[in-house]
């Protein structure tokens, strides 16, 4: 236990902090306090930076293997792609654009996104991004570009919402005043998510964006700002449609609210019509017919592949020991059977927020959404653990026994695959008090 | 697990994190050292010249210690050739488990600096200060500048001296010599200090009658001269001491490094060249210096145009002039409590006034700083300036631009601990009745905090990296690459001789 038990540099400080608020005329290290101060969020969330940079110091996945590499070539790859077709294009098989090689398959906010970073690399790196003659393009120049991006995109959506979730926590006192409080702890507990920071910084993707607007709309939700976060959640999920996995949560929560209010019909109808609007933005390009947003859609929803990939803590997954669900079943009814269980093992939450959303409540509920996904619902990939990974964090302060634990058992479970990786990740893992 | 404990713990977080970033050409000056030690017989350790790049130049019981590290590496895997090859190969040429050996090793030996630190934190001071201490200790930025990216083993070393100095400030003077010739004998640069260390302990150990005081010097004196013998005597007994000797001193080197140290040579350069300049204008016959100050290992002859040449004989007798206060006030009346406070005013001095001296030398004073920089404000305000220039002196070491965002938020996250430590220590009217009057705008901000010309200093700072960084490349391309390098220089050494001065200053305000 002991050997895993290292944090962030507020939380070290954290427990002798308490011992020596007693002793009076002492002047306390200011880590155990209430508020969020400005100079310790920064101390909080440049420590933070500094374990990102450190672990971008690594490989990332794929380097070097082709015909295929890694999520890093996805990555890449897409940039290229965005960057040298025109929008209509990127969800089409056409000459430039061959979807069997990392063929785009996420929202379109991820293609802007990969066209904003292409615009900002081609500008010292254009031969990292040439069409199709880039396939593999791998130098340390390029890397350390890359790397930069998913640094900057971390920096500018999810520290931020972070540090507004901390702030809305505390302002709006959700945990209550039973429990030790500690406003930099929590900052640190969210920020230094080793699963987050080595599937990112480490392996290479960019879900840093859409977790980021799902705190973000969470903040929103709590502060009572409804329509940012109708439009903080639609985004979320513009970028990842993994992010649905929390939509059950936002929705009984908001439509919990609204039916409370004097007038729910329109309360709801202004929400949609926040969220259809966002919607519609994000989605314009596509928008010009009824074929091109199908297109877009079934490279979103890839059914084809089985229920669920090699190495996944799932429900199937595990219990596939015992039953052979591949084989008793049909892809459909497998489908079929997913949906019915994930949907009851989120409905309770999903009632209660209906009935009586509460702020608390609403945090439970997401984590309650978001596991009940990743146990139950058809094709998870282990990366999805991030997902109830977040709410996991948000709570940590009233749960820290369930993301200590969570967080040793995982990480674990990633670092497999990053050899370079795995001594740091033992030591960044931190199990709270 | 205590607090120091635990804030080691994160930093080797941080060190193990560290184990790929960039390594300078010292990394395969220790492994061949360790390699020499481990496959050369004792007698030809320092009369090898196999690889030209790096003799053995540290003294034997470094070179012993590198012999102990490579003990686990025979013991785990028969004979790793990748480490134990005596080559003069590629110094980018190691392997992956060689890299990952030596970075862990030197993580490991850190431990000493974290018991020194943990001892002298947990005696001394109360539990407020001691954390802050701990995290100017353990977080130092320029040591894990120096020892964990740049690679050097600062860390156990500079522990044996905190090791020292702990045991001096609890009376316990044996042993605090005892730890200082194994200091000495490890690494000969720490010889600035023995002067020091020799008035003090004459005066504070070898007191009482005329027999007392001759029994605790012979006993001093066996003491150290055990170490040194122990240290030195293989090499005597094998004929090599002159061959150690040359190779500990090697004063072919020029009185600058490469990159300039910031110290006071800086400004006798500076003035040199300016004065060269000028009279050349105006119309007089000034012979070119033969040798550029840009190039490290230069001749020592010859580089002034109108200046006075400057031999290692005058910088021994100036560093030994510069340190005279501190030797009369430890002669006078040697106090424990501000041995620390000495010490590295005489670092201080052999850093500004040295022959061929480091950037990295730095350390040697600022880290025992830290302990005294939570004794009152004005000690705070300068020790958070002196850390920061420090730290900043050292950025070139790192030029790659991977390293970049990790020096400066490495930097930037001390600075900004240290604001918080210091603002909230000396918030409270514990202070002195003399920094009354800042106790109101210290929680103000950081401009209350240091006061005005320390934040124009510090902004300065960031115009200096802005230039380097910005203005330099966009405004002269690839031309004059020495300049920013140069700026860097200079600015620093302002900083420093500002230190040197405030240091003085206090040692002889204090009686």
């Amino acid at each position: 236990m002991a050997k895993t038990r290292t944090r962030g540099p507020p939380a070290t400080a954290l427990a002798a902090a308490a011992e020596e608020e007693q002793q009076p005329g002492a002047a306390p290290f200011p880590w155990s306090t209430m508020r969020l101060t400005p100079p310790t969020a920064v101390a909080v969330a440049l420590f933070a930076l500094l374990v990102r940079v450190l672990v971008s110091l690594g490989s990332y996945s794929g380097q070097g293997t082709p015909p295929m590499y890694g999520d890093y070539e996805a990555q890449r790859h897409w940039m290229e792609i965005t960057l040298h077709t025109p929008a209509a294009e990127w969800y089409r098989n056409t000459t430039a654009n061959d979807l069997a090689y990392w063929g785009l398959d996420y929202p379109p906010l991820t293609a802007y996104q990969s066209v904003a970073h292409a615009l900002l690399i081609n500008a010292s790196l254009p031969q990292s991004l040439a069409l199709s003659s880039s396939r593999g393009f791998e130098s340390h120049q390029s890397k350390l570009m890359m790397r930069w991006t998913v640094l900057s995109s971390d920096l500018l959506v999810f520290f931020p919402a972070a540090i507004y979730f901390v702030w809305v926590y505390f302002q709006r006192n959700v945990g209550g005043d039973g429990e030790e409080r500690s406003a930099p702890w929590l900052l640190a507990m969210i920020l230094l998510n080793p699963c987050l920071i080595l599937v990112d910084h480490g392996h290479f993707q960019y879900n840093c964006i859409s977790l980021g607007f799902t705190i973000g709309a969470i903040a929103a939700v709590l502060s009572q700002n409804d329509f940012a976060a109708s439009a903080l959640f639609s985004l979320a999920i513009n970028h990842k449609q993994m992010s649905l996995y929390f939509a059950p949560a936002f929705f009984s929560h908001l439509l919990g609210k609204c039916l409370g209010r004097k007038n729910p019909i329109f309360e709801i109808m202004k929400l949609g019509f926040v969220v259809i609007g966002t919607f519609a933005l994000v989605w314009w390009p596509y928008l010009y017919s009824i074929e091109s947003v199908m297109e877009v859609l079934n490279r979103l929803a890839p059914f084809e592949r089985g229920i669920f990939e090699d190495y996944v803590a799932n429900f199937w997954c595990s219990t596939s020991v015992v039953i052979k669900w591949k084989r008793i079943f049909t892809i459909h009814s497998m489908k079929f059977l997913s949906l019915i269980t994930t949907i009851l093992a989120f409905l309770p939450s999903f009632v209660q927020q209906l009935k009586a959303p509460s702020d608390q409540g609403f945090l439970y509920s997401l984590l309650n959404n978001s596991f009940s996904f990743y146990l139950f619902s058809y094709q998870v990939h282990e990366k999805s653990i991030l997902l109830p990974l977040l709410p996991a964090s948000l709570l940590a302060l009233q749960e820290p026994l369930l993301f200590g634990m969570e967080q040793f058992f995982l990480s674990s479970v990633l670092s497999s695959s990053h050899p370079m990786e795995t001594m740091s990740q033992r030591q960044t893992n931190y199990p709270p008090n | 697990m205590g607090e120091a404990e635990w804030l080691w713990a994160v930093a080797t977080c941080v060190k193990v994190l560290l184990i790929p970033a960039y390594r300078s050409t010292d990394f395969e000056v220790h492994r061949h050292w360790l390699a020499l030690t481990s496959v050369l017989p004792l007698a030809r350790w320092y009369s090898d010249a196999s690889a030209p790049c790096c003799p053995l130049d540290y003294p034997p019981l470094f070179a012993y210690f590198q012999r102990i590290l490579a003990l686990p590496a025979t013991a785990l895997g028969g004979r790793p050739s990748a480490l134990l090859r005596v080559s003069t190969s590629s110094p980018s040429s190691a392997s992956l488990p060689v890299l990952i050996y030596l970075r862990l090793s030197v993580a490991i030996t850190d431990l000493v600096f974290l018991l020194a630190a943990a001892r002298l934190a947990h005696r001394r001071l109360p539990p407020a200060r001691r954390r802050l201490v701990l995290i100017l200790l353990l977080w130092s930025p320029a040591l894990l500048i120096v020892d964990h990216i740049h690679f050097q083993y600062n860390g156990y070393l500079l522990g044996i001296l905190l090791l020292s100095l702990s045991f001096l400030e609890e009376g316990k003077d044996l042993a605090g010599g005892l730890a200082f010739a194994v200091l000495i004998c490890s690494k000969h640069l720490f010889l600035v200090a023995a002067p020091l260390y020799f008035v003090y302990l004459l005066r504070h150990y070898c007191r009482g009658g005329s027999w007392e005081a001759s029994k605790r010097f012979l006993t001093m004196g066996a003491a150290v001269g055990a170490v040194f013998a122990a240290a030195f005597g293989p090499f005597l007994y094998y004929g090599q001491m002159q061959q150690v000797l040359s190779r500990l001193f090697p004063f072919g080197r020029g009185l600058c490094h490469a990159y300039w140290a910031p110290n006071f040579w800086v400004f006798y350069i500076v003035l040199d060249k300016v004065l060269s300049f000028v009279l050349l204008k105006l119309g007089f016959d000034i012979p070119a210096p033969k040798a550029s100050f840009t190039g490290g290992l230069v001749g020592n002859f010859s580089q002034f145009a109108v200046l006075p040449q400057v031999t290692p004989l005058i910088t021994f007798l100036l560093v030994i002039f510069a340190m005279s206060p501190c030797l009369i006030k430890a002669f006078q009346k040697p106090q424990p409590k501000h041995i620390t406070r000495w010490v590295a005013y005489a670092f201080t001095c052999g850093f500004m006034f040295g022959w061929h001296v480091h950037e990295k030398a730095s350390l040697h004073f600022t880290i025992p700083l830290a302990l005294v920089s939570v004794n009152n404000l004005d000690d705070a305000r300068h020790y958070f300036l002196l850390s920061i220039v420090s730290c900043y002196s050292m950025f070139p070491l790192l030029f790659d631009p991977q390293e970049y965002p990790i020096k400066v938020l490495l930097l930037a996250i001390h600075s900004i601990l240290m604001w918080i430590g210091f603002s909230s220590c000396f918030r409270v009217g514990v202070a002195p009745g003399g920094t009354k009057t800042n106790n109101s705008s210290a929680s103000n901000g950081k401009q209350g905090f240091i006061g005005k010309f320390g934040t124009i200093y510090l902004l300065g700072l960031l115009g200096v990296e802005l230039w380097g960084q910005l203005l330099h490349p966009h405004i002269f391309g690839s031309g004059l690459p020495f300049l920013p390098l140069m700026l860097i220089s200079i600015y620093c050494a302002a900083g420093m001789m500002y230190s040197w001065f405030w240091q003085l200053r206090q040692i002889l305000k204090c009686s």
